[in-house]
């Protein structure tokens, strides 16, 4: 592909594989689509767990058997977002919503629906089946109508093993306008004036860290992209390159364009082996066709990139220890300054952007900077994905204008907390980031808001925590693990974690005094103050918020030598309320340690004598507590 | 804690030594390569012994302590052999509030080892890993990479079954 | 050079741009702590001590590696950063092994020294500190990580001498500097040279005290010890006793010997002039008969240990001549202990050394002419100063006084032994007389002097064209070693030493803090007594020596490099395997 005239050409043929999927606003309609039928199904981590490539299997058997090889087309996509409800499957042009699919399903699905024409509500998921029976599409459901995507746009829409799959959905457009019709300085100015900033932390502006990094004189420089997602429980940068690794490519080379470099790193967990194996695809792919390598669209602007496995260590999600580790060295972290812009990787000028703010940019380049600017907040333009996990209904990826309220992130669109618990706050940005407490749920979510209330965006984790989560318990998680990721470079993070972790650790244990919770704070405060790098400077932040806004859970561990959620064992005692007994049993024949025995007490109308817990005996699991069907045990 | 040092004596052969030479000679060009050669030569022996190390730096023409420091900074890179079983619970943040760590000890308990550690016989072994992302089917642990989800502790006994364990 | 104005505590000073605010403030002539940080060669802001308050940086900066800027108004005393580091010290001190009184360090450690300026609270946090097994496998040095606080200074110079047997292992709160799979030092590649030791600010790498050793020589009755001092010691030896670095104090050295109760006093300076004539034997021997070449020196126990483990197929290159304080030693136990009477065995050889690699030299096979070991035992200057200072003597109140007769006595040329360089002009001084015929003047050789890593000359004499080769550090030994691996090195000699600058710099020479060694040239500084006491001597060529002529006269009647020579002043090298 040597022309952006090849590039459209190839873009109006593939278009005909593509045109019966929804959840696209720019496709030309009067394509005729090549089937009549697409079936989607996610071939993200979660839905491939639980077996979706043999789902995809089964259709192909199935379909074949029914001689629809020529009606029926189906793809296995990146992920969709839904992941509570996996395996999941779509099938266009209705929009049926297929979850939960099992092996054992599909003939039917094919049968009934592909070959009669009438989708199986029972199998459907639920919310996309009116009382009525009438069948809403997947974009129509709670989880989805609020979403506006752009980052994952092509995320279960497309084949990401399929270089013409994104090309027929504009890809590589914006790659070949800013190589045909910008300068390096337009391309840097569009992003600027997008507002993108950075989404894998801190929210430093992508247009202005392209702007330091372009005028450095240097015969090399580097485009680095971090993929090195580490943060619990968020995954949507191995969404992007799952389901749209292209996209990833194209934004690097954009970035190589507007910078002056030619060559990129993507650094990657190795723990994501799907999301490697599609980049590498996409990557060789995209060489093949000549939009990667020398001369690219005969403009003279060559690029090129490769995959190096990051190995474990969360420390190297941070900028110069992704540097170190794609060195070759142990991922620890250097002073700054020298950033990136001036000395990254090798010494070289470097501009480094995680997945999602890259993703962002094949959109801005081809819609502008307006578009993009037109969505979210005064200071926090586009949008931005979350992962939403814990105590929430729909647990998946979702994408949402920057600006959306915490209230509407967790009840519209995650569907709310299950089991009638009360919801209690939610953390984001995961172990650098803070709580949100249930008070400030009309937050509008935007770098700037959660700064202000001592939390931060991070990457887009975001945990919903209810009435049985213990604030103290959380935030001892938490340091828990950045103890364990603290690469052991400087002091502070190295000791000082460690010690702050012992004290939160001393107070679980019903051993603090109010002292310790001062000294703990004074702790916090120095290690944000003195660490190296920012997994130190921001590993007391799960601990400062939640004093903020739960320093009376605290004060009830130490004081009261309680734990109000009942979950730090040493402050817990289980009981039973001897009249609710009625002396089955069961809870005494579970007991792992024989704590619970008869006594001598028989309760009015009951007939058997009701049973007691030796607290001395008790190691507290909880186990009595779940065998007992009267709700006799108690803990507190 | 510091990485756990195997103690099972090396037992590589002429084939895994000819696979690791490959890789070696395919990327001892660019130094900044040695983690992608210990990557693969893990997948190649399983772990990286001493005897694995050395073969690296030699070839990687890099010194020794500098692998070795490579190998204990990742979580990934193991210095003790993994069972023919190897079970990892997630302890990610999902997994965790959903009971993971309670899985974890089970397992723990009924295996008789802790994180990082292999069963006497080499059957089996046990790590305690980060969010493999599959957080929809919190709690999870994975046996030789297949994934088991939406666990309790009590499932455990038969998950350790249905992979040949015997008390 | 552009500059920049900044302020250090209201002091205003122009510093280059690149600066960092430590290097400002040292102009300003203001001190910030530092911990980690050594000038050019571990630049890592690790430590977080050297914390300041600067206009335009957000919140604490680091001053090692902070670079100022136009205008920049830095405060380095404020209660905000005493605060600061103040609880860095406390969290250091709460993962240390805090056995001050006990520690060879103590009263010049640099932590030690910190928590006292800052008041800490040793105990002011508690919790896990990781329990690590002393490492004292290795003849040279200690290694006690409980005192280790990570700074890495050891790290960076054995990395500097291309050795990295230590590095950084594990990770968190259980990082700890150590050799792969936990091995010990005398398992893995270590070349003895001790460097780590000088840049340890504590006491978690010491050399191994064999002080005790010595002490129950003295008082032993049975035995006759003899003391031997190399040519460094002399200009070092003072600093243990705070005189300014450079001062030669052999007068007062050899005095305090005496007092210490040392039977004979002798200068390792006769051994090295012994070297040169045997040494310039070999190297016309072996350009007469097509022998190996270039020729190399081996003076230096770190550098031949270097060679063993990393240039095994190399070694034929090494001079098969012991070292000066072997050749000293084998000379007290055959030689002296023939004349004296003495049966070799009841002599006890006592050297004082700059090097900790000497210890482990005294251990070599080969090194024992007399059938006992050449030496007994060998301490550094600061285990000197230790025994000194135990002995209750007022260093600077001794008189001066003089090395005893026979093997006393020692020429210039033997005393600049002590610096890079100085055995290359003591070989050149010789060979030239030699090769002319004549005594010539024309004695200094200033291209071969000097601090730098690799230094080359070609010189004529006598119509000979002689290219040479002077190199200090293992580093620069490696570029050495590696252009004459690939036949690009036309040299007929060379000097290798294992320690930059050679053995004024060695392992086992007094500890500087490290602002004095980032602000003072030590290689240079100290060099300087020697040149100076080179000078001001009449003899200053090591053929020339009257003890050296007259051992051939009496004892190696066969001449340089004769059959009994050859038993007892030469040696043999083993190819070391790197890891067992």
């Amino acid at each position: 592909m040597k022309t952006v005239a090849e590039l459209n050409a190839a873009r109006a043929k593939a278009l005909k594989t593509v045109v019966l999927r929804k959840a696209e606003e720019v496709l030309d309609k009067t394509v005729k689509s090549d089937y009549k039928r697409n079936v989607l199904v996610c071939g993200g981590t979660g839905c491939t767990s639980s077996h979706s490539d043999r789902l995809v299997d089964k259709l192909n058997e199935e379909i074949k058997a029914n001689g629809l090889e020529k009606d029926v087309q189906v793809i296995m996509t990146g992920c969709f977002g839904l992941c509570a409800l996996g395996p999941i499957m779509i099938v266009y042009p209705e929009g049926c919503f297929y979850s939960m699919v099992e092996e054992k399903n599909i003939a039917r699905i094919v049968k009934e629906h592909f070959v009669e024409g009438n989708p199986v509500t029972e199998l459907l998921y639920d919310e996309t089946v009116a009382d009525d029976g009438s069948i809403k599409s997947l974009d129509e459901t709670d989880f989805y109508k609020k979403q506006v995507r752009v980052s994952l746009r092509n995320c279960g829409v497309i084949d990401p093993m399929n270089i013409n799959e994104y090309i027929a959905r504009d890809g590589y457009q914006a790659l070949a306008k800013c190589l045909t019709e910008y300068t390096p300085d337009d391309v840097i100015k569009v992003v600027t004036d997008s507002g993108l900033r950075g989404r894998g932390g801190g929210g430093f502006p992508t247009g202005r860290k392209w702007a330091l990094t372009a005028p450095n004189k240097a015969p090399q420089k580097y485009v680095v992209c971090n993929a090195d997602e580490g943060d619990p429980g968020a995954f949507m940068d191995r969404s992007v390159l799952e389901g749209d690794p292209h996209c990833l490519i194209e934004a690097m080379a954009i970035a190589g364009y507007a910078i002056g470099a030619s060559m990129g790193y993507v650094y990657v967990r190795a723990e994501y082996p799907i999301a490697v194996n599609r980049l590498d695809n996409a990557i060789k792919a995209a060489r093949e066709t000549g939009l990667l390598g020398k001369n690219i669209f005969g403009t003279g602007f060559d690029f090129d990139m490769e995959i190096r496995l990051g190995a474990g260590a969360f420390v190297c999600g941070e900028e110069t220890a992704l540097m170190t580790s794609i060195e070759g060295n142990r991922g620890e972290p250097r002073p700054r300054p020298p950033y990136p812009a001036v000395k990254g990787l090798y010494g070289c000028p470097t501009v480094e952007n995680n997945v999602e703010t890259f993703s962002n940019i094949p959109q801005i380049i081809l819609k502008g900077a307006e578009w993009f600017a037109s969505m979210g907040t005064e200071k926090s333009k586009g949008t931005k994905v979350f992962a939403l996990g814990g105590k929430i209904k729909h647990t998946g990826l979702v994408e949402i204008p920057m600006g959306t309220t915490l209230r509407d992130i967790i009840y519209e669109i995650g569907g709310g907390v299950p089991n009638g618990k009360q919801f209690k706050a939610a953390q984001t940005g995961g172990p650098s980031g803070g709580c949100i407490p249930a008070r400030l749920i009309d937050t509008e979510v935007d770098y700037d808001n959660l700064v202000s209330i001592g939390c931060m965006m991070g990457s887009g984790g975001l945990i919903v925590m209810d009435e049985d989560t213990c604030m103290v318990d959380m935030a001892k998680f938490f340091l828990e693990f950045t103890v364990d990721e603290s690469c052991g470079k400087c002091t502070p993070c190295r000791v000082g974690t460690k010690r702050l972790l012992e004290m939160l650790d001393k107070i679980t244990k019903g051993e603090g005094t109010l002292e310790d919770i001062d000294r703990m704070e004074e702790l916090c405060n120095y290690i944000k103050a003195n660490s190296l790098c920012g997994l130190g400077q921001t590993a007391p932040n799960p601990v400062l918020s939640t004093l903020k806004f739960f320093r009376d859970e605290y004060v009830a561990h130490v004081v009261d030598k309680k734990c109000p959620a009942g979950v730090c064992k040493d402050l817990l005692s289980f009981t039973i309320d001897k009249d609710k007994c009625i002396g089955c049993g069961k809870c005494a024949k579970n007991c792992p340690v024989e704590a619970i025995s008869k006594t001598d007490y028989v309760a009015p109308g009951h007939k058997l004598p009701s049973y007691e817990i030796d607290t001395a005996k008790c190691v507290k699991c909880g186990v009595c507590m779940s065998n007992c069907k009267f709700n006799a045990v108690s803990k507190g | 804690m510091q990485k756990k040092i195997g103690k099972l004596p090396f037992k590589g052969t002429e084939e895994q030594k000819n696979r690791l030479d490959a890789v070696i000679a395919e990327n001892k060009h660019d130094k900044s390569r040695l983690m992608a050669v210990m990557q693969q030569a893990q997948d190649i022996y399983g772990y990286l012994p001493v005897e694995v190390q050395e073969m690296i730096a030699e070839g990687m023409d890099v010194p020794m302590e500098k692998v070795y420091g490579v190998a204990t900074f990742y979580a990934q890179f193991s210095l003790s052999p993994k069972g023919d079983t190897d079970i990892s619970v997630c302890l990610g943040t999902a997994c965790y509030v959903k009971g993971s760590g309670d899985i974890f000890d089970k397992l723990s308990e009924i295996l008789g080892i802790g994180a990082e550690e292999c069963t006497p016989d080499g059957k089996f072994s046990l790590t305690a890993c980060r969010c493999i992302g599959a957080c929809g089917l919190a709690p999870v642990l994975t046996v030789n990479g297949e994934v088991y989800g939406r666990l309790t502790a009590n499932d455990v006994p038969a998950v350790l079954a249905q992979h040949g364990f015997e008390k | 050079m552009e500059m920049l104005n900044v302020k250090v505590n209201g002091i205003a000073v122009s510093v280059p741009k690149g600066s960092t605010i430590l290097e400002a403030a040292r102009v300003a002539g203001v001190e910030i702590p530092t911990l980690c940080y050594m000038k050019e060669k571990n630049e890592i802001g690790a430590c977080r001590i050297c914390v300041v308050e600067a206009t335009g940086a957000r919140g604490l900066v680091t001053a090692c590696v902070y670079p100022v800027t136009e205008g920049m108004e830095i405060s380095t005393n404020t209660a905000k950063v005493r605060e600061a580091r103040k609880t860095t010290l406390e969290l250091i001190l709460s993962t240390h092994d805090k056995k001050c009184l006990s520690c060879s360090r103590s009263t010049n450690c640099e932590l030690q020294k910190l928590c006292r300026d800052y008041g800490v609270d040793e105990n002011a946090f508690e919790g896990f500190k990781p329990k690590y097994e002393i490492d004292d496998s290795a003849p040279h040095l200690v290694r006690d990580n409980n005192k280790c606080i990570l700074c890495r200074r050891c790290v960076a110079v054995c990395q500097e001498q291309y050795v990295s047997v230590i590095g950084a292992n594990d990770r968190g709160i259980d990082t700890n500097i150590g050799s792969p799979f936990n091995a010990k030092l005398n398992d893995v590649p270590c070349i003895s040279c001790g460097q780590c030791t000088v840049v340890c600010p504590t006491g978690a790498l010491v050399e191994k005290d064999d002080t005790d050793k010595v002490w129950a020589a003295l008082a032993d009755p049975t035995k006759h010890v003899v003391v031997q001092t190399a040519p460094a010691i002399r200009a070092t030896l003072g600093e243990c006793f705070d005189m300014p670095i450079g001062t030669n104090v052999e007068g007062k050295m050899v005095a305090a010997l005496r007092r210490l109760g040392f039977d004979k006093v002798f200068d390792t300076d006769f051994g090295a002039d012994l070297t040169i004539v045997e040494e310039a034997n070999e190297l016309v021997e072996r350009v007469k008969n097509n022998g190996t070449l270039p020729m190399i020196t081996s003076c230096s126990p770190g550098w031949i240990k270097f060679a063993e483990y990393y240039y095994p197929e190399m070694l034929g290159h090494l001079s098969s001549c012991k070292s000066p304080q072997q050749m000293t030693g084998a000379v007290i136990k055959t030689y002296y202990a023939e004349k004296m009477g003495i049966d070799p065995k009841d002599i006890v050889v006592v050297s004082v050394m700059p090097c900790t690699a000497k210890k482990f030299e005294i251990g070599r096979a080969d090194e024992s002419a007399a059938g006992v070991p050449d030496v007994d035992v060998a301490i550094t200057t600061r285990e000197l100063g230790r025994m000194i200072d135990r002995a209750g003597i007022k260093f600077a109140n001794l008189p001066d006084e003089q090395f005893d007769s026979p093997l006393g006595e020692g020429t210039g040329a033997a005393v600049i032994f002590g610096a890079t360089g100085g055995v290359m002009e003591a070989a050149l001084r010789t060979a030239n007389d030699w090769l002319t015929g004549k005594s010539n003047d024309n004695i200094v050789f200033e291209e071969v002097r000097g601090t730098m890593g690799l230094k080359e000359a070609s010189y004529d004499l006598a119509g000979l064209k002689v290219k040479v080769a002077v190199a200090s550090g293992a580093a620069a030994a490696k570029t050495v070693m590696d252009r004459i691996k690939s036949g690009k090195a036309d040299w007929t000699f060379v000097e290798i030493m294992g320690c930059p600058g050679g053995c004024v710099n060695g392992g086992g020479q007094p500890i500087q803090p490290q602002y004095v060694r980032d602000t003072v040239d030590l290689k240079a500084e100290r060099a300087k007594a020697l040149y100076a006491q080179d000078e001001a001597t009449v003899l200053r060529k090591s053929h020339e020596n009257p003890a050296v002529k007259k051992i051939y006269e009496e004892y190696y009647t066969d001449g340089f490099g004769g059959h009994k020579a050859h038993h007892d002043l030469h040696t043999s090298y083993v190819a070391r395997k790197k890891y067992n």
